[in-house]
């Protein structure tokens, strides 16, 4: 009898935990499709030729685009993807194939998995005591030099686990025919590992493009067009701060197409990366 | 140096040894693996090295070509002569040892490019060659590993693409396309079948023209069918080394007949 009560306390559990689990992930699911559905419905709603090609109008001049916030944000996170993504892609090599069991080589892992969960805003104030203070304006390096600050570590961890998933074989392989090292790693292990460090890159970029705090102190923004790296430059992210606080519903509906457009962006290089992972473990 | 008798090759080889091994220890990190190893390993001729798991065979062998070296908390003691010079001398050059002592794995691991390119990448990287001589040895080093036939319209498929056994011979033609001297086997057919394991086998037999070969088999019929010598190790040491023939005919040494009748292991 008792055996009997005891299962039945079991089924009960298995049933009240699957329903609390599967209630947590709808609601989840329910925000985030929320959240989406807001974004399309009112971002859709701003997407015209004019906010592709236009420059911002003023307030009360009907009209106007962000095509100089959206060339801002593709320059600053080109420039910021040059800058940390050779850095990302050499330290993750160090960690993965030199230093590996080194004390040193423990250091930088642990100092990337530190810089990983810096806030970013942090990084932005960071970035703005060492390049806007000092040359008394802001700019789009600066801003580069903030996102690619972030990418750094994203890139290195990724890096290190991609080159520690082809087998030690390989590289024994390549180096018992008399290749030196160096030649080994770019040759054997990225090609070895070419669409996983794609994804770890491709990842980092869609994970900056969406990032405000830093380019607030850095890059700031501007309603023109930018005339040089050295200017302050209009984004995307930083127009969405700035609109959709403003008493203007032109610019409000601005601001909403930005985010449309910033997320359509993000999905698409979310998609590429996952299915370069798929061709990878196929 | 130890106690083990070297025996002499008589009649079946020239008497100069390719390979001496003097007084050869091991260690991973603080762990010893092998002891004072003595070894002559015969000029063109096959030498298989037999033994229970674990008994240092694979790790011996991986002292030839120094590739033990890629790990830091692995180190050696003693010498091996490759034609008299100390592998470790500082005037050896590394890469330049490595292409003369090739090596082949368990694994078949082709590089991940074509077909041609694995072998290829060799070639271009020690020899400065024209595009139709570098054409001429690809095709020779395919001829030479028995895969020629088989691959000669797939040369620009990934090598990844071939059969395990194919991609075995590749790597075979990978290794013997930079014209090394001595070529290491470890276990070369344990990852693949048993048709492709005779072809394997019958391709050693007819490399040891050119080529010295050393060859770690788990596989006691592997070894009496195409070695003319055989080492016995066991716990890291060499227990017995002499002629494939006396070894698994009339073994000195208990411990190699309990092995090979197969009493242990």
């Amino acid at each position: 009898m008792k055996k009997a009560d005891n299962a039945r306390r079991r089924e009960t559990l298995d049933i009240a935990m699957r329903v609390v689990s599967g209630a947590a992930s709808l609601i989840g699911i329910f925000f985030l499709g929320w959240i989406l559905w807001t974004v399309a419905r009112q971002g859709l709603a701003a997407f015209n030729i004019d906010f592709f090609t236009e420059l911002p109008a003023p307030p009360g001049v009907e009209g106007g685009g962000l095509a100089n916030a959206i060339a801002g944000t593709a320059i600053i996170t080109l420039l910021a993807t040059l800058m940390g993504v050779p850095l990302g892609l050499f330290t993750g090599v160090y960690l993965s194939e030199f230093g590996k069991s080194t004390r040193f080589g423990g250091m930088v892992r642990f100092t990337m998995n530190i810089t990983m969960g810096v806030p970013s805003i942090i990084v932005g104030l960071f970035v703005y005591t060492l390049l806007v203070l000092p040359f008394k304006h802001f700019s789009a390096y600066a801003g580069a030099v903030a996102l690619a600050i972030i990418m750094l570590p994203v890139v290195a961890r990724t890096t290190e686990d991609m080159l520690n998933l082809v087998p030690n074989a390989l590289r024994e392989s390549a180096l018992a025919i008399g290749m030196p090292r160096w030649r080994m790693i770019i040759a054997i292990l990225f090609r070895a590992a070419r669409s996983g460090l794609l994804t770890g890159i491709l990842l980092a970029v869609a994970r900056v493009s969406g990032e405000t705090a830093p380019l607030l102190f850095t890059a700031m923004s501007s309603p023109y067009w930018m005339k040089g790296l050295a200017e302050p430059t209009a984004n995307l992210t930083v127009t969405i701060f700035n609109y959709a606080m403003s008493p203007f519903d032109d610019w409000k509906q601005l601001a909403w197409g930005a985010s449309l457009f910033i997320m359509a962006t993000v999905l698409g290089v979310n998609i590429l990366a996952r299915t370069l992972l798929r061709e990878r473990t196929k | 140096m130890s106690d083990v008798k070297l025996p002499l090759y008589g009649e079946m080889a020239d008497p100069t040894p390719k390979i001496s091994v003097r007084g050869l220890d091991f260690f991973y990190g603080d762990h010893q693996a092998l002891f004072s190893n003595d070894i002559d390993i015969a000029p063109n001729r096959v030498t298989a090295v037999i033994g229970p798991s674990g008994c240092g065979k694979s790790t011996h062998l991986r002292v030839y070509n120094r590739i033990f070296e890629l790990y830091r908390e692995q180190r050696v003691k003693g010498a091996v002569l490759l034609n008299g010079e100390n592998i470790f001398a500082p005037t050896v050059k590394l890469l330049d040892l490595r292409r003369r002592v090739g090596m082949i794995f368990q694994k078949p691991t082709p590089f991940p490019m074509s077909v041609f390119e694995n072998v290829a990448y060799g070639i271009r990287l020690h020899y400065a060659v024209s595009k139709s001589e570098l054409d001429g040895r690809v095709e020779e080093a395919l001829k030479g590993a028995a895969l020629w036939e088989e691959v000669r319209d797939l040369l620009n498929r990934p090598g990844t693409a071939l059969s395990g056994g194919q991609q075995q011979r590749l790597c075979i033609a990978r290794a013997i396309a930079v014209e090394p001297e001595v070529l290491l086997m470890d276990e070369p057919t344990s990852a693949i079948d048993p048709i492709a394991t005779a072809k394997i086998e019958e391709l050693v037999e007819g490399l040891k023209g050119k080529y010295t070969i050393v060859i770690v088999t788990h596989n006691m019929q592997q070894a009496a069918r195409i070695s003319d010598f055989t080492a016995f190790f066991f716990k890291g040491y060499i227990i017995e080394f002499g002629a494939t023939k006396q070894i698994f005919t009339n073994p000195h040494n208990k411990k190699t007949e309990e092995y090979i009748t197969g009493r242990f292991g």
